[in-house]
């Protein structure tokens, strides 16, 4: 027990401290990973044999991470995609494996070796890749999305690869392992499909891939609901892992990519109004898991194997990683991706990948490859992915400012700003009427509301909604207030109103804040938290009817129309007096809890305002549309007499 | 240093072709304030203090408008209500616009020849403004010739605005720094023929003069 707390903490502190440095020196948490496993493992000599159980165990994070990213893509985008998919996916991979086949062949490998090096070098790091996007926002550019689909397709290409190697298996490897006795005791993995013909194997595996199809679309939903009116926040965190890891899990049994299933499961998911409360939950064990993935990649590096082929091991990560790179400007050219997007695609996706390891792993099981190439392909396949955020950072700080200077010669600036998005925080009758008026208008926006039925109902209505606690920072993030130029707070429970409106204002300062209060009091607190504008909730309504009520007494509509702008003019003169004396009187009743003391001393400070006011302020309804006195003829026609225009 | 106040009031700038690009202009130049009325007062609660406190202020002041059945868009008028008032802009005791200078930039739909008396508007564009002119009497401005955008609606297409444009601005700077004889404006139609005359303006680009016959039959 010990042991493992001393290892979990060797590896959480090397992450602390070494990814918080990397980022700050602009090289990007991915590196950060990389380094501080390189510290911990080779060089401090930290950790040792377990990083590889480890990794294994790190490689669920990039099935999370594909289960988040498909929840980001509807399913009508992933049709749309499907050209791309294919074409350029599948020429990528065909196109690499066949070169490198090729020139292994040159070097004087048997064809067997060539095509299963070929096979590990043509995929590329999902989890290096998408990170990365993602911490420099590139994830929705032209050249983010060509690199997805070309990593979607590797993916979903590791399957039938799997199968393919036992296939290319060396005579004479097989014969040493036979007779090297008992080799490395490798058991058999679960499976639902080893002993079954192969129609039964197909059919399974349709099967469990429109199960999940069917139960993501089905069965989430009342899952989710049952889960959520329990109101017990971990539960629904339980049922996001569960759902992952019941997917992954059934996946590996019928044989097929738990990456694969958990991406499908997230496309099924993307409609859902729970995915951002979804992916709060599981972003942040996709975050760990990842970092830790990175970290024993950095720690399986091993020095003495550098040492020893130094020469080799780097000229084959330049060559693989050059040769890949002009597979994928060539591909670009071809797809028509344009400009800093090409370069984009061409320096994100020239490493080789996670999977490499898992295929030189298998390779080495089925004896296609001898260990020591084994060997040295691994610390070519960990340093290229070491040298990818170099390139990121290539792309960054040579590229992009290239090519900006040439297209900003050519074009002139757009004067129209992008829009942002408004994120509403409530959306029960207040919070639709907003909604109403933004979305008419054209405007997009996202609703969160923390009420499933509330949900539920302006689902009905057709208002595309999430379930979801908006005070909870995580959800705010995935709901994209980063990119927001508004928010909208409507919630009920006024102290969660106030630190909604608090937080939002510490950490995302560039956001305006809109804010409905209950009562005066609320509307001042929410004006300390820092709210840019405040309304109270029946304040309008309110002074509607005392409109209503004055015209059933009698008075003209046009006049009470100035009554109530009057009303509310001498509203806002005293507001900064008000909210003052609301500060002052806060301060000495808060620690007393004596709250109804604060009302009464502010309705006291309201009523000598307001009688101020009738003795000598000039309000609006005396002031406009006054007729002249009577004899101003008269005076007007003797002053013109007098000093003529 | 005469200090220049324009009054703007569009109430569709979303739409707008001369009178809201006019007013980006005026807003980039040094010493004149640009007030947005429709902006400022979308729901006409026109601030009357305020007003009156920025006509005391400034020395110059210009309404900018399209022309609304021959008068101001309505918000504009209701500035005029609300804001001139007995004893602030006329009467014994209202002497606050006294000496100022006064006057309209506007755009009008038709040709410059319809605004003639053999025409279907009947009248000149100067006798059409005569209300103002006799506010700015009253309440002792010196009143100058509107400054007008004749045919407005197909000025973009036939390249006139950015002259028109120009031409305004250049204006501002002669009264800012008074350079202008506004004496000598007083009896043209429009202020443009006045400018043009000085040679300050460049005559604006002819434009086609549309068939009147068929104008007046729609009328």
């Amino acid at each position: 027990m010990t042991g493992y707390f001393l290892q979990a903490f060797i590896y959480l502190c090397a992450a602390v401290i070494a990814v918080p440095l990397a980022k700050r020196m602009g090289l990007g948490s991915v590196l950060g990973y990389l380094i501080a496993g390189v510290i911990i493992g080779p060089i401090i000599g930290l950790v040792g044999q377990e990083t590889a159980a480890i990794q294994h165990f790190a490689e669920f994070g990039v099935v999370m991470m594909l289960f988040l990213v498909g929840m980001e893509l509807e399913p009508r985008m992933l049709w749309e995609m499907k050209a791309r998919l294919l074409g350029l996916g599948g020429a990528q991979v065909a196109i690499t494996t066949g070169l490198i086949t090729f020139i292994a062949m040159q070097l004087g490998q048997v064809w067997s070796v060539g095509l299963a090096v070929g096979l590990i070098f043509a995929l590329s790091s999902t989890a290096i890749v998408l990170q990365t996007f993602q911490e420099k926002k590139l994830a929705k550019t032209e050249g983010g999305r060509s690199a997805f689909s070309v990593l979607l397709f590797q993916d979903i290409a590791v399957i039938p690869m799997l199968a393919l190697i036992p296939l290319l298996a060396l005579p004479e490897l097989i014969d040493l392992s036979a007779s090297g006795s008992t080799a490395s005791g490798h058991h058999e993995e679960l499976s639902l499909v080893a002993n079954l013909p192969g129609w039964a194997h197909a059919a399974v595996v349709v099967a469990a891939v429109v199960g999940v199809i069917a139960g993501g679309h089905y069965l989430a939903h009342p899952l989710f609901r049952y889960v959520v009116e329990s109101g017990l926040r971990e539960v629904f965190t339980a049922t996001a892992l569960m759902l992952v890891i019941g997917i992954a899990a059934l996946m590996s049994l019928v044989g097929l990519s738990p990456a694969l299933g958990a991406f499908l499961a997230g496309v099924v998911l993307a409609n859902s109004e729970f995915r951002h409360e979804l992916e709060s939950n599981i972003e942040p064990f996709k975050g760990l898991l990842l970092g830790l993935f990175f970290i024993t990649v950095g720690a399986g590096i091993r020095f003495d194997l550098l040492a020893q082929y130094a020469g080799v091991i780097l000229a084959l990560t330049l060559a693989v990683m050059l040769i890949k790179a002009v597979v994928l400007y060539i591909l670009a050219l071809i797809f028509r991706v344009k400009g800093s997007n090409r370069w984009l695609l061409t320096l994100s996706l020239a490493q080789a990948g996670e999977f490499g390891f898992v295929l030189l792993g298998y390779s080495q099981q089925h004896h296609v490859l001898p260990t020591e190439l084994a060997q040295i392909l691994s610390m070519v396949v960990a340093i290229s992915m070491f040298l990818t955020p170099g390139l990121f950072i290539f792309f960054d700080k040579v590229i992009v400012p290239k090519l900006s200077q040439k297209t900003n010669k050519q074009q002139v600036p757009d004067e129209i700003d992008e829009q942002g998005s408004a994120i509403i925080a409530g959306i029960g009758r207040f919070g639709q009427i907003v909604n109403r008026m933004l979305t008419a208008n054209g405007f997009k926006t996202v609703v969160l509301d923390h009420d499933m039925s509330q949900v539920d109902n302006v689902r009905r209505v057709n208002i595309k909604s999430f379930f979801g606690d908006s005070t909870q920072p995580d959800l705010l993030h995935t709901a994209g207030i980063e990119h927001s130029s508004l928010i909208v707070v409507a919630i009920d429970d006024k102290q969660r109103a106030t630190d909604l409106v608090h937080y939002v204002k510490h950490t995302y300062p560039h956001v305006h804040i809109l804010a409905r209060a209950f009562d005066r009091g609320h509307g001042y607190e929410l004006k300390r938290a820092g709210a840019d504008w405040i309304v109270s909730e029946t304040y309008h309504s309110a002074m509607e009817m005392g409109g209503e009520a004055l015209k059933a007494m009698g008075l003209h509509p046009f006049r009470v129309e100035q009554m109530k702008t009057a009303m509310l003019e001498r509203e806002q003169v005293h507001e900064a007096e008000l909210y003052d004396v609301w500060q002052k009187i806060d301060e000495d009743v808060k620690f007393s809890y004596q709250y109804t003391q604060l009302f009464i001393k502010l309705e006291e400070a309201m009523s000598d305002a307001m009688k101020k006011d009738r003795a000598d302020y000039h309000t609006r309804s005396q002031h406009g549309w006054v007729p002249p006195p009577k004899n101003y003829i008269d005076e007007i026609e003797q002053d013109l007499k007098n000093d003529p225009c | 240093m005469n200090k220049i106040l324009i009054l703007y009031a569009h109430p569709s700038p979303h739409r707008s072709e001369v009178n809201q690009p006019l007013f980006n202009a005026c807003q980039a130049v040094e010493g004149v304030t640009c007030v947005g009325l429709y902006g400022e007062y979308p729901t006409f609660n026109i601030d009357i203090c305020r007003e009156q406190r920025r006509l005391v202020d400034h020395d110059v002041v210009i309404f900018m408008y399209p022309l609304y059945w021959y008068s101001t868009p309505s918000l504009l008028k209701e500035w005029q209500d609300l804001v001139l008032e007995y004893d602030f802009a006329y009467g014994p005791e209202g002497k606050a616009l006294q000496n100022k200078l006064f006057f309209c930039a506007i755009t009008a739909g038709g040709v410059e020849d319809s605004y003639s008396p053999g025409s279907y508007n009947r009248f000149t564009i100067r006798e059409l403004l005569r209300p103002l002119e006799q506010v700015a009497n009253l309440t002792r401005m010196h009143y100058l010739p509107p400054y007008t955008l004749f045919g407005a609606r197909t000025a973009v297409e036939e390249q006139r605005l950015d002259v028109h444009i120009e031409s305004f601005v250049r204006l501002l700077t002669l009264i800012k720094e008074q350079n202008i004889v506004y004496q000598d404006a007083t009896d043209y139609v429009t202020l443009n023929q006045y400018l043009c005359e000085q040679g300050s303006i460049s005559a604006e680009t002819p434009y086609l003069s549309h068939d009147l016959s068929t104008r007046e039959g729609r009328l």
